[in-house]
């Protein structure tokens, strides 16, 4: 069984400013002139290295670290190396105000933890604090106490996430789990 | 717990009594499909992370070679044989170049069905909510995982509710009734979210119409827009099915995210102008507009109703000298009504037409042609994206208006 509960270091993507970023699309995550890498010790030195402020994160970065996102992150395109770079980078996990639909499709199918957490800029949650994260309960804590809810790991996300990813727990469903139900729900 | 069309859907294929907007569910898929584009990925993914069979149940698994056909460039032939191949041994059914675009084969072939789920690798796959079906296109893994299991894992959206009345008239068609209620939602409005239609105008249209209607949820950022069947739909699904259609119908105090309405009174012929669908004016706004070409086709307007709209405007006249003037029916079944019945012959007697065999036609791969650099082009496609169909400016139209345009060369709502 994997964790489900994380603990790490969290970077708040910001500006220069402290300002939430909001709408990082996945061009700026990860730029369309390295689709054509495949190694992940590669990969991993282009994650942000369009986004203007963060081009050294890849340098920064220590496995088990957190990201945390503001709205509708990783919108755009539906490139799966705007996830793969962080699962290279050893980000532990990533919690935000809202992802693009299909990031977050690529994160699940991953089996990398992804949190939608409303509200968590508003907390005085800064760069470099260590959190708690309880996937299942969606907790979000600080030595000890609650910072933010987020919402809970769904069963489906805990499944995906514990085999590995999309293709492994079609492995474990096949052989441990009952048969599909396909076409039982069809109705007639 | 009153549930939307799309959550009683979910339910019913997630083996659950009561789901609502947000829950992720592992559901169960009536049919899944690959194109000739993603195919070849849903195929490595499989061969690389499974043992055989590599599909739950061939049945229910198809390839339709859709966007390029018959195989235009060598890259297509390649991913048309190796599709073929892995069909032979695995059981898969293919509909082949000759078919046609492959939303349109499972609603003319009475294989997906109101109440049913399907998925194929197809960002216009939500077309099937014209028959009260719930589909969606996902990415090569997502497909690969459903053609192995038969499931995939979806997160149910939220519902709003648009409804559109009133009575407008010829040379106004779905086409512009779609634009109206593009126009009111814009490119994001429907971002994420199911749509259930209501309303005398959408109760009227035919299920062509409604094709055109579905068709373009995607590019106001829908996931899914439901149209009620009528008696005239209900009739060809059963007919085509052989059997009894059960409609899923929302409850009456089902929750709604938002409700719009729109009214088509009167409707005039609309456009979207470059550089978005949604970017919607009338024509008369921009009437007189020099055109180099039209294209009548695509998942949008690619249906019989649409050649014949075209056929009523060319008949007895002559396009345009130096408009050309190209047009690929959705499907086979299309094209072979088209020919007996006689709207090829007015489309050759008009002149500068090109009729081509079925399939997506001019609009992803260019096999009904591309609009060059400086070239202005009416299409009846859904995108009309810089670049999509080529350096040349696309506006969106109906059937209708493309046609009546041909023939004056330029653009205009009259005929
Ligand atoms: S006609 Fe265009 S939008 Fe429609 S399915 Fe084919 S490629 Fe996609």
């Amino acid at each position: 069984m994997k964790p489900t509960v994380i603990k790490g270091r969290v970077w708040m993507l910001t500006d220069d400013k402290g300002r939430r970023l909001d709408d990082v699309d996945t061009d700026m995550i990860y730029h369309n002139r390295y689709l054509t890498v495949t190694d992940p010790e590669d990969m991993k030195r282009y994650a942000f290295s369009n986004l203007p402020g963060w081009e050294d994160f890849p340098k920064k970065a220590v496995p088990g670290d957190i990201l945390i996102v503001g709205r509708n992150f990783g919108a755009g395109s539906s490139r799966q190396h705007a996830v793969d770079c962080f699962i290279a980078l050893g980000i532990s996990a990533i919690v935000g105000e809202s992802f693009g639909a299909i990031y977050k499709r690529n994160a699940i199918n991953s089996g990398w933890p992804l949190l939608e957490a409303p509200g968590v800029f508003d907390t005085d949650l800064k760069t470099g604090d260590v959190v708690e994260i309880d996937l299942k309960r969606g907790e979000i804590k600080r030595e000890g106490e609650l910072l933010i809810r987020a919402k809970p790991f769904s069963r489906v996300q805990m499944d995906i996430y514990q085999a590995g990813d999309l293709f492994a727990y079609a492995k474990t469903s096949t052989k441990a789990s009952p048969p599909p139900r396909s076409g039982q729900g069809r109705n007639g | 717990m009153p549930m939307t069309v799309v959550e009683k859907i979910m339910a019913a294929h997630s083996g659950k009594k009561s789901v609502s907007a947000g829950d992720i569910l592992w559901i169960d898929v009536d049919a899944r499909t690959a194109r000739d584009f993603g195919g070849p990925n849903v195929v490595k993914h499989l061969k690389k992370n499974f043992e055989p069979p590599y599909v739950a149940d061939p049945k229910r698994t198809f390839f339709t070679f859709d966007l390029s056909t018959p195989a235009r460039t060598i890259k297509y032939a390649i991913s048309q044989h190796l599709l073929k191949e892995f069909a032979k041994e695995t059981g898969v059914a293919v509909f082949d170049v000759d078919e046609g675009i492959g939303t349109h084969v499972l609603i003319e072939k009475g294989i997906v069905r109101p109440g049913d789920v399907a998925v194929g690798t197809d960002s216009h796959y939500n077309i099937l909510g014209a028959v009260g079906a719930f589909g969606q296109g996902m990415g090569d893994k997502d497909i690969a995982f459903a053609f192995k299991t038969g499931r995939i894992w979806f997160e149910v959206p939220p519902t709003m509710k648009i409804k559109v009345e009133g009575a407008y008239s010829w040379p106004a068609t779905a086409r512009d009734l779609t634009f109206a209620v593009m126009r009111e939602v814009g490119s994001s409005g429907a971002l994420g979210r199911a749509i259930e239609y209501t309303g005398d105008a959408v109760e009227r249209l035919s299920l062509d119409g409604r094709i055109t209607l579905a068709s373009q949820t995607t590019e106001m950022g829908g996931i899914v827009g439901f149209i009620p069947l009528n008696g005239e739909v209900r009739r060809f699904l059963e007919e085509r099915s052989g059997q009894r259609v059960k409609e899923v119908l929302p409850d009456n105090d089902a929750e709604y995210v938002d409700e719009l309405s729109v009214e088509v009174v009167g409707l005039e012929p609309l456009v979207a102008a470059p550089p978005s669908p949604t970017n919607v004016k009338s024509v008369s706004e921009l009437e007189g507009m020099e055109i180099d070409s039209v294209f009548v086709g695509s998942c949008t307007e690619g249906r019989y109703e649409n050649l014949l709209q075209v056929a009523r405007v060319l008949k007895g006249k002559k396009v345009k000298k130096g408009v050309t003037f190209k047009i690929t029916p959705a499907t086979k079944e299309v094209w072979a009504r088209a020919i007996r019945d006689g709207l090829v012959d007015i489309f050759l007697k008009a002149g500068a037409v090109v009729f081509s065999n079925p399939g997506c036609g001019g609009c992803a791969e260019g096999m009904a042609g591309l609009v060059g650099e400086g070239e202005v082009e009416l299409s009846t496609t859904n995108r009309n994206f810089p670049g999509k169909q080529g350096p040349g400016k696309v506006y969106l139209v109906s059937a209708a208006t493309a046609a009546a345009s041909a023939v004056k060369g330029y653009l205009t709502g009259a005929w």
